[in-house]
């Protein structure tokens, strides 16, 4: 009774959110709303950005922001990556350079970024870009390397051209690791743009995040981080679930603990 | 029925002289460390394959037979000899020759249904889809997978996986066919099934086989001519036999039992003199 009990998710996530917004209020008791504002008080001071549109409008930009850098970040790095793995002469070149350059995170390149593209828009989506790129890349590159080469012999043995073999066994072979690679650089994506929008934006959570500090808004900045995570764990859902769907075949498979 | 007939004039027509393979003083080596030493991993080897025939190649694990399998479909290139499929010199994959991987699950692309899977050549090929459609139909009922055309090869068992191999591969109509130890990763018994099938295939569609294998058993029941490898390096062919017997074969027979004992006493007496040199 119990052990079927526990094995049920709609019993245990309930619980476990329970249990950590007890803590929380328990948190908020002893140090008081300054340094931890409760779940009221947080809430409260939710309602007062919801009414003047402000959260709507911040999650929104960061949500743009990070969409459009990822979108594009992936569009360039996917086709990169495929050249870079099957072109030998490419790879022994690239390799290096990238493996050099991935290393240097996002966030060290907001400075460089303001300068080379203002203060605008350009700036972040360039962050993201730049942050999804070399993740997006680097798997697509694993992938490619990965294809077994039975299969690639036994597409050239029954006639395929080299580019037949590109379009119908590397890239769906790839699908999967290209999948991963897009998967893990939303994630890395959403770090990026908190930290540019800490540092130069006038909209976006990463800029309420720090603004609040100024009118000691302790509740906002509590709001800011709440809504992040929603906003990953959705987009995460979302993207995971897209690829299930329509990737399935190609043996993306979801990773989602629920399922389990 | 009528499919089959067709498909065996067909071969017939394949079968001529056109598709004998010819290899001559064949080698494959690769320079050692040591500068002017060449190791070879097959060494001379001489062989006449005639259209139509089912040739086995047998030896020990790692005498370089596989390698021999891959010269012959263009995957590896020759370091010195002659290989030709008629008056043809082979240097790289074509069409007129499939291969039948050991790993199906290398080989078979699990993003495609079984019937997409055995299209793929067809489909390289540019081939109108109702074209496809029929050749694919009739190579899925030889090989027995009627019913299971849009499964992915992640549902089918692995003797089930190994017939959509075969089915891939004939359905491009090529001349010849090799075969890298296809049925090593099954059961016993699974194996015994597509054996009997393979040379009722064979039979039917009249293919040239290169069948590569260690199984002394299974090169008697599938055989028409046994070429016996020696342990590589330097690997030759020491032997080659007749197996004059009627399909299907019977390992009980005393004539099926004479053979393996006579391949399987040249085996040891290698064995012997490997380790007494």
């Amino acid at each position: 009774m119990t052990r079927s009990l526990l094995h049920n998710k709609w019993f245990t996530v309930p619980v476990l959110w329970l249990f950590a917004i007890f803590a929380w209020q328990i948190g908020a008791w002893i140090y008081g709303p300054e340094i931890i504002p409760g779940p009221v008080a947080t809430w409260k001071g939710a309602q007062e950005l919801l009414e003047d549109g402000s959260l709507v409008k911040y999650i929104g930009v960061s949500f743009y922001r990070v969409f459009l850098g990822w979108a594009l970040g992936s569009l360039l790095a996917i086709p990169l990556g495929l050249i870079i793995g099957k072109v030998t002469a490419i790879r022994v070149f690239a390799e290096p350079f990238l493996n050099f350059i991935r290393f240097i995170p996002p966030i060290a390149f907001i400075t460089l970024f303001l300068v080379w593209f203002g203060i605008g828009e350009q700036s972040k989506i360039a962050l993201i870009m730049y942050a999804t790129l070399f993740i997006v890349m680097m798997n697509t590159l694993t992938g490619v390397l990965s294809v077994e080469e039975d299969k690639i012999r036994s597409a050239r043995s029954m006639g395929a051209s080299e580019w037949q073999i590109l379009v119908h066994v590397v890239i769906p072979a790839t699908t999967p690791y290209i999948f991963t690679g897009i998967r893990l650089a939303m994630g890395t994506s959403y770090m990026a743009i908190i930290g540019a929008e800490m540092i130069a934006a006038n909209e976006g959570v990463g800029f309420l995040i720090w603004n609040s500090r100024l009118f000691f808004r302790t509740d906002w900045i509590f709001v800011g981080l709440i809504s992040l995570g929603l906003m990953g764990f959705l987009t995460d859902r979302l993207v995971g679930w897209i690829g299930r769907k329509a990737l399935y075949r190609y043996g993306v498979i979801s990773s989602a603990p629920i399922r389990r | 029925m009528s499919a089959n007939t067709s498909a065996s004039a067909n071969a017939n027509a394949n079968g001529s002289l056109s598709n004998t393979i010819t290899i001559e003083r064949l080698n494959k080596s690769y320079a050692d460390h040591k500068p002017g030493s060449i190791h070879y991993i097959i060494k001379d080897i001489d062989l006449v394959i005639k259209g139509g025939e089912f040739f086995v190649l047998l030896g020990p694990s790692g005498c370089g037979k596989s390698t021999l399998l891959n010269i012959i479909a263009g995957f590896v290139s020759k370091s010195g000899g002659n290989l030709r499929v008629g008056d043809e010199e082979i240097c790289k994959p074509g069409r007129e020759r499939a291969v039948v991987f050991q790993q199906a699950d290398s080989s078979l692309f699990p993003w495609l249904t079984v019937r997409q899977n055995v299209e793929f050549g067809l489909k390289m090929k540019k081939m109108p889809k109702e074209q496809r459609r029929v050749i694919s139909d009739r190579f899925i009922r030889l090989v027995g997978l009627f019913g299971h055309e849009n499964k992915f090869p992640r549902e089918l068992s692995g003797g089930m996986k190994q017939r959509v191999q075969l089915a891939r591969v004939l359905a491009n109509d090529p001349a010849i066919l090799l075969m890298d130890e296809p049925f090593g990763a099954l059961d016993a018994m699974t194996r015994r099934t597509m054996q009997k099938e393979l040379s009722q295939i064979w039979q039917e569609t009249n293919k040239t086989v290169i069948f590569v294998t260690h199984d002394i058993q299974e090169a008697l029941l599938l055989g028409g001519r046994i070429a016996v490898m020696s342990h590589g390096p330097n690997a030759r062919i020491t032997d080659i036999y007749d197996v004059p017997m009627d399909y299907p074969r019977d390992a009980s027979l005393p004539q099926f039992q004479a053979l393996h004992r006579t391949i399987q006493s040249h085996f040891d007496a290698e064995l012997e003199g490997g380790l007494h040199p």
